[in-house]
Parts: C-alpha cells; sequence; structure tokens
C-alpha cells in the first residue's frame, strides 16, 4: 500500500562516530558497576542500554531517516517495556 | 462487501498438484490455507492426547486416595496437560489455524506477506513440540512442576525439565514468526479500498494478538532460557541459595503469560464477531467500539500479570497498583459483550450451529469473566488463592472462551474450508452434550474452591466428595460431546454434502470465493467499498 520509498546513503564517517560512542558506553556500562547505587544499579545499566539502542535503531537502523510512522511504532513498544519494567520495580523498590 | 465476486474456475486448493505429491504436498506447502489445516491436524492429534489426560485425572478425583494413579503420575498428568493445551493448542490455536486460512482471504489478499517464514513456523512449531514432549519418554521421568515451571522447583526437581522448558522456548519462534507475518500483511497486502476502519473485526483481532506475540514472547524466551542456564550452568537468576530472586520468575514469566492469555482470547473475540452480525442479519453494533476495545485489551493486558502472584510475598504498592489495573482491562471485554448483544437486538437471527456456539461463548466467557473479577479483587484473591476456584475460572475463561470460538469457528467456517457441509442435527446434540458436560464438569469446581479444596492435589478429605463426583461425571459427559462433534466433523470431510459458497449469507470477502477457496483464493483481487457487515 506504500507507493513513495527512497534511500538514505548515510556517510561513513557517521558510521565510525556512532561506533566510537557506542563502544564508550560500553566502557562506561562496565566501569558504572563500580559504584553502589543500590536499587538504581539497574536503572542506570537500563538507561545506557537503551541510548545505546537509540543511536542503533537512528542511524544504522535508518529509523532517523524514515517515515515517522515507524518512529512512533518503534517508540511505542519502547514505551512499553519501560511502563513493564517500572511496575516490576514498584515491586522491587517497596517491598 | 466487495463489487466484485469471483466466480472461480480454477481448481481448488484440496486438488492443486504442485512439486510435491501425497504427504509432501502437504508438509513443504507454502499455501496459508493447507498450511492452516496442518496446524488443525497437528492439534486435534495433540487435543485429543490433552483432553484424555484430563479426563484421567477426573477419574482419579472420583474417590478421595488413589483411584486410579499415585500422586507423582498425577503430578506429571497435569503438567502435560497444561503444557500441551496451552503452549501447543490454546496459544497458537485460532491464529495458526484460522488466522493462516482466513487473514489473507478476509483482507482481499492471495497469501501472507512471507509464505515460507510461515511454513517454517509451522516446522518450527512440531520441532518444538517434539522436544516438548520428548520429555515424557526420555530421561529421569516426566517434568511435575505444572506448565508455570514455577522457581526454585522447576530447576530442583529431578524429573526431566529440560526438554520441556526448551520445547516451550522453541515454540516461543513459531508464535513471533507467525506474529510477524500477519502484522506485515495486514500493513501491506490489504485490497484496494480496504481502509483500517474497513477491515472485518477478525483480522482486528488478529492485529492486536500479533502485536502481542511479537513483543511478550521474547520475554518469556529468555526466561526459559534463563531456567536452562539455572540448571546447567549454576547461574544464580531465580535460586535464592545461588543469590537469585523466585519472585523475579513469576514476574519475568506472567509478563508474557498474562499477555498470552490475549493471544488466546482476542482472536476468539474476532470469531464471535464474525459470526453474530452473520447469524443476525445485522451490522455489528460499535464497529470502532470493538476495534478500539480490541486494542485496549491487547494494551492493558501487559500491565495485569501481577494479578498471578498476590500471595507470593510481592510489596503492597506492586499489589494494589496490579489489582486497580486488572479492573480496568474488563472494560474493554465488557464494551465487546455489550456491542454483541446489542447486534442481537431486534434482528432477524438464523440460528445454526454456529451461533449457538456463540451464544454458549458469551454465557461461559461470562462466567469465566465475573469470576476473574472475584480473583482480582485482593481480598478475595488471598483466600481463593490456588485453589479448585482458580482451575474452574481459568477453563471458563480459556476452554470456554477460546475452545467454544474455536468450535464455533470450524462449524462456522468448516463449508469454506472442505467445501462440505457437516451434519447439522449431529452438531447440535454434541453441542448440547458438550455445555451440559462443561457446566457440569467446572461449576462444582467454584463451589470447591470456596470451601477450600486446593488445585493440583490427586487426593482430598471426605467433604470434598460429593461435588468431584458430580465434577468427574460432567468430564464423562463433555469428552462423550466431545467423540460427536469431531467425529461429525471428520465423517463430513467425505460425506457431507457440497456446501454452497455463501450458506450463512456472509458478507465478508471470504464469502466472495468458491467452496473451497482456489489456490491463490482470488482470480483478481477485490475492490472493496463497503463495510464489511453491510447488512443494512
Amino acid at each position: 500500500m506504500e507507493k513513495d520509498q527512497h534511500t538514505h546513503i548515510v556517510k561513513y564517517k557517521t558510521y565510525v562516530y556512532v561506533l566510537i560512542v557506542l563502544l564508550f558506553m560500553t566502557f562506561v556500562s562496565v566501569a558504572v558497576t563500580e559504584i553502589d547505587l543500590g536499587p538504581y544499579t539497574v536503572t542506570m545499566a537500563l538507561l545506557l542500554a537503551s541510548i545505546k539502542s537509540v543511536l542503533v535503531l537512528l542511524i544504522f537502523m535508518h529509523l532517523k531517516f524514515d517515515k515517522k510512522f515507524y518512529g512512533i511504532m518503534v517508540a511505542s513498544v519502547f514505551l512499553l517495556l519501560a511502563c513493564v519494567i517500572v511496575i516490576t520495580f514498584m515491586d522491587y523498590l517497596y517491598r | 462487501m466487495s463489487e466484485a465476486v469471483n466466480q472461480h474456475t480454477e481448481v481448488s486448493y484440496l486438488e492443486y498438484k504442485g512439486r510435491f505429491k501425497g504427504l509432501f504436498a502437504w508438509i513443504f506447502s507454502t499455501d496459508h490455507k493447507r498450511i492452516g489445516l496442518l496446524y488443525l491436524y497437528s492439534m486435534l492429534v495433540l487435543f485429543s492426547v490433552a483432553a484424555l489426560l484430563g479426563l484421567a485425572m477426573k477419574i482419579e478425583l472420583i474417590a478421595p486416595g488413589k483411584t486410579i494413579m499415585d500422586a507423582q503420575t498425577y503430578n506429571s498428568f497435569f503438567t502435560l496437560h497444561g503444557i500441551t493445551m496451552i503452549f501447543l493448542i490454546v496459544v497458537p490455536g485460532l491464529p495458526a489455524v484460522f488466522g493462516n486460512f482466513f487473514l489473507p482471504i478476509m483482507i482481499g489478499a492471495k497469501d501472507v506477506a512471507f509464505p515460507k517464514l510461515n511454513l517454517l513456523s509451522w516446522w518450527i512449531y512440531i520441532i518444538g513440540a517434539f522436544i516438548a514432549l520428548s520429555a515424557q519418554f526420555i530421561g529421569d521421568g516426566p517434568p511435575d512442576t505444572g506448565w508455570t515451571f514455577y522457581a526454585p522447583y522447576s530447576f530442583r526437581t529431578g524429573t526431566n525439565m529440560l526438554p520441556a522448558v526448551t520445547g516451550a522456548f522453541v515454540l516461543g519462534f513459531s508464535s513471533i514468526a507467525t506474529g510477524i507475518n500477519f502484522i506485515v500483511t495486514m500493513h501491506r497486502m490489504r485490497a484496494p479500498g480496504m481502509t483500517w476502519m474497513k477491515m472485518p473485526l477478525f483480522p482486528w483481532a488478529l492485529y492486536g494478538t500479533s502485536w502481542i506475540q511479537v513483543l511478550a514472547t521474547p520475554i518469556v524466551g529468555v526466561t526459559l532460557l534463563m531456567i536452562v542456564l539455572e540448571r546447567t550452568m549454576q547461574i544464580g537468576f531465580f535460586d535464592p541459595a545461588l543469590g537469585g530472586d523466585p519472585i523475579l520468575y513469576q514476574h519475568l514469566f506472567w509478563i508474557y503469560s498474562h499477555p498470552a492469555v490475549y493471544i488466546m482470547i482476542l482472536p476468539a473475540m474476532g470469531v464471535i464477531s464474525e459470526i453474530i452480525p452473520t447469524f443476525a442479519r445485522k451490522t455489528i453494533f460499535g464497529y470502532k467500539a470493538i476495534v478500539v476495545s480490541t486494542l485496549a485489551i491487547a494494551f492493558v493486558g501487559y500491565f495485569v500479570w501481577g494479578h498471578h502472584m498476590f500471595t507470593s510475598g510481592m510489596s503492597g504498592t506492586a499489589l494494589y497498583t496490579f489489582s486497580i489495573l486488572t479492573f480496568f482491562v474488563a472494560i474493554p471485554s465488557a464494551i465487546k459483550i455489550f456491542n454483541w448483544v446489542a447486534t442481537l437486538h431486534k434482528a432477524s437471527i438464523d440460528i445454526q450451529t454456529p451461533f449457538l456456539w456463540a451464544l454458549c461463548f458469551l454465557f461461559v466467557f461470562m462466567v469465566g469473566g465475573l469470576s476473574g473479577m472475584v480473583l482480582g479483587a485482593l481480598s478475595t484473591n488471598v483466600h481463593l488463592h490456588d485453589t479448585a476456584f482458580v482451575v474452574a475460572h481459568f477453563h471458563f475463561i480459556v476452554f470456554g472462551g477460546t475452545g467454544y470460538a474455536f468450535f464455533g469457528a470450524i462449524h462456522y467456517w468448516y463449508p469454506k474450508m472442505f467445501g462440505k457441509m457437516y451434519d447439522k442435527s449431529w452438531a447440535n446434540i454434541g453441542l448440547a452434550i458438550f455445555f451440559t458436560g462443561f457446566n457440569i464438569l467446572y461449576l462444582p469446581m467454584f463451589y470447591l474452591g470456596m470451601t477450600g479444596m486446593p488445585r493440583r492435589y490427586y487426593d482430598y478429605v471426605d467433604e470434598f466428595h460429593g461435588p468431584n463426583i458430580v465434577s468427574s461425571l460432567g468430564a464423562l459427559l463433555m469428552i462423550s460431546g466431545l467423540i460427536i462433534i469431531i467425529t461429525n466433523l471428520v465423517r463430513s470431510g467425505k460425506h457431507g454434502e457440497t456446501a454452497e459458497a455463501d450458506p450463512w449469507k456472509g458478507k465478508t470477502l471470504e464469502w466472495t470465493v468458491a467452496s473451497p477457496p482456489s489456490l491463490e483464493n482470488f482470480e483478481e483481487i477485490p475492490t472493496v467499498t463497503k463495510h464489511p457487515y453491510g447488512y443494512e
């Protein structure tokens, strides 16, 4: 049902920059485990992982250049999972 | 619904000769209709086995103490009954059989978006089924954990857990692949003119279901994998002795398995939404409300898993949050019920077998839904948790909901699928016996649960004897009805009268093609101009 499809070519330089950021974030993810954040340890790990996922989705998977509709669908899924995680932690934080 | 009525001259999908012959023409076919039937036949075999296991359990419970099996056998029977019924029949059931067969036809497409992936889904299903069922015959004895595989028992039991868990893990891939296939099919392959608000309600129900399959199934997949890792590599996820948390397992399991209830029930609601307007000869009341409530159930259904865990030791905050959310999910379900009933108001009803199944569905689903309200309230749940009341509620919802819709669907679409008409008298007799047996079987279990009989016990005190006798006799009656229903359907495949293209005077696209349909369904893709239920 969809008619107009176009390709978008991302520069190699952009991919390399994103790769560097991803590697840096991986390093931060490991380093942050040395800090005792108590119940927020998981929050921090999920936050860092989410930022990395968003970068991959936007740049490597071309979501940034695609129709907004797909962005909304992916964002809805993220929101859903975020709600599930928040509700789960309502048990752990208040137990 | 469509301007073009397809007068077919092509051979039907049943007679079509492709690259392969005999059995191979079926198990290597990428035709969505043949794949739907492959699922149907596989499930029929598995259902027969699982139903007989259920009957054996009810015979065991006809008297206190050991009757026909010992406690350990009883444990393995309810485990196998649950695994087979849930993972192999009820979860894939309606989407895999009727979704595969009718989704493309109902939206005016020649097949699903990815036919090879569709066939792969069936193969994964079969492989998963073999792995899960192999647990019964190899290793250290059949699993005895129940279908929920609750930790920490699931990795401490000496029984053969790994194949059962691995099988359920593999089956998840089949479910995800089917979900992706259906979502893409509905987004990309609707016939010209079929806007979202002109799409029939069964495809809409499959749309909501598919999103749950895609988003929730990976969670249980990972959870089951964690059990495997915990059992084999002693990694502490759920075992307190290893630093794990058993309640985390329950969270993860139910984050999938509660939405899975909606994987079971949403397509059932879709079937009922097709049957009722066809036999009421009337446009369905509140089409948009039913669509919105379908999506609302799919969405809110994600957030109510904790009501399975009210006695697990969760925090008070989580308890009342889940309880409130559970009451919210009842609203869209009730909207559907009211819409179906309103459709019947002042309708010119043609009472046929599928319609009777739909009416029975309304009754049993209401009983199941209202008893769910009792369980959703914290105070009553504490009393009724893990009693026979829960088993009764669950069977009224899942068997009463999905099972009745499944039989309603097969009686509704049978002439289209096979080009034959079944014997209506025997079909109605079978339904009457089945419905009577069903209620005699499960209603006493509400009473048993309220008076304190725990679930999953093979023995009980003398006070529970009377209701258990009634319940067991109900099981025998229900199985008798099932035998009549299935025999009638199987026999009619060969001896039934030839069916017309539109025996029920339906309005959706599947009734515009031949019975049985040709390989590609439509000689020419139809252009849709009208509402799917345009009776007025």
